[in-house]
């Protein structure tokens, strides 16, 4: 009784700073971010979601870029592609009273819904005029994730140079760089859309990927900026400068990998909005254009017949939360795991761990 | 420097806009005996031979001209006035994005604050997960979920057009809604599970019994607060008013804002004249205005010492307070406007900004007019509202957890400093610092921004101007909406260094 009182009473005193000092003990820079990143559970499932939706998309519907004129085309192993059309699929499947292409998706087993699992010809049901449905959310998604890795690429990419220049350098070219970053911030992302869904609105997805990433990347320089403004003032630098090092050394070897969490952080930000803003784009009509499809654009199609066929508007709004979803989450795991503030929750049982390894 | 930016961004504006469309392409198939003489006159009209980096010049010479007093922003392509043309758009936008900026910002913070306060806790995870759930929703895909679930089905609710009836609510949704009423509030109070539990059965009796009885007295179709839900919600608001500002314990300040309460209370039935049928909105100002002055009068007489503490106590309870008595006066329209033919039972509407289809009594009656406009505000509000206040609640959270974490914090809780004073003093007031940036950049943000939603809800504001502009190769339309919102959001950048200067007098010194 009294043994266990005094237990009791030692396993409080353990502070968390000492738990928190013991785990780390002994570890590189990178293994403490990886071992904090490891234990964000909500980060980890999203990622092996994300790895799953990412395989799953492109080798369903294969890889279709370019032109009508210049195309890319790796098949994938799903049957139809956007443009096939398969009226007697679609008029097989009812439901609702004869509402046509009904999804054959079947997830209840038989000794629940009568019927058993099943995929069926078209698992997402067809549209009006019986094309795929799985085809067409897929191609979607597949566009959906091109944009995110393009702009969330040339976001970090121009964002990280810009900001580092002008943190690095300071006075003029800080000044400059930074009204350039304020002309760019006013510039309404519609407009792009715009003027790319004109211009090169048959090549597909990748034009404006490109031109979007060429104006997301403000918000990330001035996050980079800020992190050099401070980083540059540190002793470190300072000791690189007087062992000689160039300006090149100072910023690619001792500064930059220090500010590589914040860069990181805004860039999975970035990523996720870039999904957002191409499906609103394609949504209001200026970013994909039919024949070729994109979730936005399929939203807006079939929203007026929700109470018809309301699987056509669930399926690429899923998707979109999806995918925006799960790199939200791993933005948010990578920050907890860059940020030595961020302290993870000491409980009973780190307690009595440490109690283990003291005994 | 601000207006040099604005140049650019202008130039660069102009310039994608010209490329965006062929104002010609119209003709290309035209088989009209006039195509040549159209196709010249739009040439001549838009001075499509002059290319666009000359003719930005041409646009901007209106602008400069305003240092002489000519200032202009051109014609649209249906020879109506930019200025005019955007002058009535303005508060349109302004109407649809001021109630959902005003409570993303209040809700967000708040649960964005209590989540830091409780970290890890489940109200905690809960909060999190959706939070970053309502960040990566598409506000037109939610806009959709809402117009069906919110509108129709709600309607049909109200009303059920197939029993011409109103319909009630079954017992299982009261009782599911209690235990998820419950199931929030015991999250958010946290503590031990004994405690947890009876929080939870506590608050899921309440709200199932409070759901219940609104549900048979059919509260919903003929709604209102009465005077003894004014009553109620005058003294709860006092009791969390001094509770954030003093604290209970000062009874001083607890008597100002209980004073104040009560003058709201009493004062329900004699203000009712005041906003009797066919007052004006002016008569909401005049309302404000007597219980505000009779319950600082009231906080200036409770004691002498502290006096500017408890007249502010006793003016934001009464201010508070005073809310409820217009709501409810709002919420009285409401039988009488639900069965007029224009509504014809089904209230929330789902597109648009005001009934046109109102009688001429309903459309002179101020209050008829307020609801109307209400109840066209409900959806969007609802959807612009789920989207920006997760990153309130993210921002206002990461804030807190912060400056709690301070070696000030410590050591105020080592003085022996109450918890809420620890709070709210200290940890409170330096974390709202980072968000007036945001706060002030978001104000100006919305005034151009609420595109997507415009075009939802069909909505004729800013946003629906620029689309229209970029679609029609509107070049001077378009410019003059891109210009009031990069102006703003400069301004608002500028507004916000200032202001960062003054709620921050470190900053000050230092410069």
């Amino acid at each position: 009784m009294k043994m266990a009182k005094k237990n009791k009473t030692d396993l409080a005193e353990k502070t968390s700073g000492d738990i928190a000092q013991r785990e780390t003990q002994g570890l590189s820079q990178g293994q403490i971010i990886r071992k904090r990143f490891v234990r964000h559970k909500a980060a980890m499932a999203s990622i092996i979601i994300l790895a799953f939706t990412f395989v799953f998309v492109f080798s369903s519907i294969g890889i279709h870029l370019g032109s009508e004129e210049f195309p890319i085309r790796i098949p994938g192993w799903w049957p139809f592609w956007i443009t096939d059309i398969d009226p007697e699929g679609a008029i097989a499947a009812t439901c609702n009273g004869g509402v046509t292409g009904c999804p054959t998706l079947d997830i209840f087993p038989e000794f629940i819904d009568g019927t058993g699992m099943q995929i069926g010809a078209h698992p997402f049901g067809t549209d009006i005029i019986g094309r795929d449905y799985f085809a067409l959310v897929m191609r979607g998604a597949e566009q959906s994730i091109m944009v995110m890795l393009i702009v969330g690429g040339l976001g970090i990419t121009i964002g990280t140079a810009i900001g580092a220049i002008a943190g690095f350098y300071g006075g003029i070219v800080d000044a400059v760089l930074m009204r350039l970053t304020d002309m760019f911030l006013v510039t309404p992302t519609l407009v792009l859309g715009a003027v790319i869904g004109y211009r090169f609105g048959n090549f597909g997805v990748v034009p404006l990927a490109v031109m979007l990433g060429f104006f997301a990347w403000m918000g990330l320089a001035r996050f980079v900026r800020t992190e050099f403004l401070t980083l540059r003032e540190r002793e470190f630098v300072d000791a690189a400068r007087v062992a000689g090092a160039s300006n090149r050394r100072i910023i690619f070897k001792h500064i930059l990998p220090n500010a590589i969490g914040v860069i990181i952080v805004s860039g999975t930000l970035l990523m996720s909005g870039a999904i957002l803003i191409e499906s609103a784009l394609s949504y209001l009509g200026f970013g994909v254009k039919a024949p070729d499809v994109s979730l936005g654009l399929l939203i807006n199609e079939y929203k007026d017949t929700f109470s018809i066929s309301p699987w056509m508007f669930w399926w690429p709004g899923a998707l979109i939360i999806l995918i925006a979803l799960c790199v939200n989450f791993i933005g948010d795991g990578l920050r907890d795991a860059f940020d030595p503030r961020q302290r993870r929750r000491i409980t009973k049982k780190d307690r009595v761990a440490a109690q283990e390894v003291k005994v | 420097m601000m207006l040099l930016i604005v140049f650019g961004a202008s130039f660069l504006a102009y310039n994608l806009q010209a490329l965006s469309s062929d104002p010609l392409a119209q003709f290309g198939e035209s088989t009209d005996i006039n195509k040549d003489y159209l196709i010249q006159r739009t040439i001549r009209e838009l001075q499509l031979d002059v290319p666009p980096p000359v003719r930005y010049f041409f646009w901007l010479r209106g602008v400069i001209a305003g240092l002489w007093g000519q200032f202009t922003l051109g014609e649209t392509r249906n020879n109506l006035d930019v200025i005019e043309t955007i002058s009535i758009a303005i508060p349109v936008t302004f109407r649809l994005v001021i109630a959902s900026t005003i409570l993303a910002i209040v809700l967000g913070i708040t649960i964005g604050m209590i989540t830091a306060i409780r970290q890890y806790s489940r109200f905690d995870y809960v909060t999190t997960f959706i939070s970053f759930l309502l960040f990566s929703l598409p506000i037109f895909w939610v806009a959709v979920l809402l117009k069906e679930y919110m509108a129709i089905q709600f309607n049909d609710f109200l009303y059920d057009p197939d029993t011409q009836a109103p319909s009630s609510l079954g017992l299982s949704s009261i009782v599911i809604a209690g235990l998820v009423g419950g199931l929030i509030m015991a999250g958010i109070l946290g503590g031990s599970r004994r405690k947890f539990f009876t929080v939870f059965a506590g608050v899921a009796f309440g709200f199932s019994s409070l759901l219940w009885a609104l549900n048979a007295t059919n509260w919903f179709v003929n709604p209102g607060l009465g005077i003894v839900g004014v009553g109620v919600l005058a003294f709860a608001s006092a009791a969390v008013v001094t509770q954030i500002s003093t604290g209970l314990d000062d009874r001083k300040s607890l008597t100002a804002a209980m004073a104040a309460a009560a003058i709201t209370t009493v004062a329900y039935y004699p203000l009712q004249e005041l906003m009797g049928p066919g007052s004006s909105g002016f008569n909401i100002l005049l309302v404000f205005a007597i219980t505000m002055t009779l319950s600082g009068f009231a906080g200036f007489l409770v004691d002498k010492f502290d006096r500017r503490i408890h007249i502010r106590t006793a003016l934001i309870t009464a201010f508070m307070g005073t809310l409820p008595i217009i709501f409810d006066r709002i919420m009285r329209e409401f039988g009488g406007y639900m069965k007029s033919d224009a509504i014809n039972n089904r209230p929330i509407p789902t597109l648009g900004q005001a009934n046109d289809l109102l009688s001429e009594d309903q459309l002179g009656d101020f209050w008829v007019m307020t609801l109307d406009g209400v109840l066209h505000l409900v959806l969007p509000t609802i959807a612009l509202t789920l989207i920006s206040f997760a990153g309130y609640v993210r921002f206002s959270r990461g804030s807190l957890l912060e400056v709690l974490n301070m070696d000030y914090i410590r050591t105020a809780r080592a003085k022996g400093l109450t918890e809420r004073t620890v709070l709210v003093r200290h940890g409170m007031r330096n974390a709202m610092l980072p968000l007036t940036t945001i706060l002030v950049n978001d104000f100006a943000g919305v005034i151009g921004g609420a595109i997507i939603t415009e075009s939802v809800f069909a909505w004729q504001g800013m946003g629906q101007l620029f689309n229209e502009a970029l679609k029609n190769y509107d070049l001077n339309l378009f410019m003059g909406v891109f210009v009031l919102g990069a102006f703003l959001t400069v301004m608002a950048n500028f507004v916000a260094d200032l202001l960062y200067g003054v709620v921050d007098p470190r900053i000050r010194i230092r410069k």
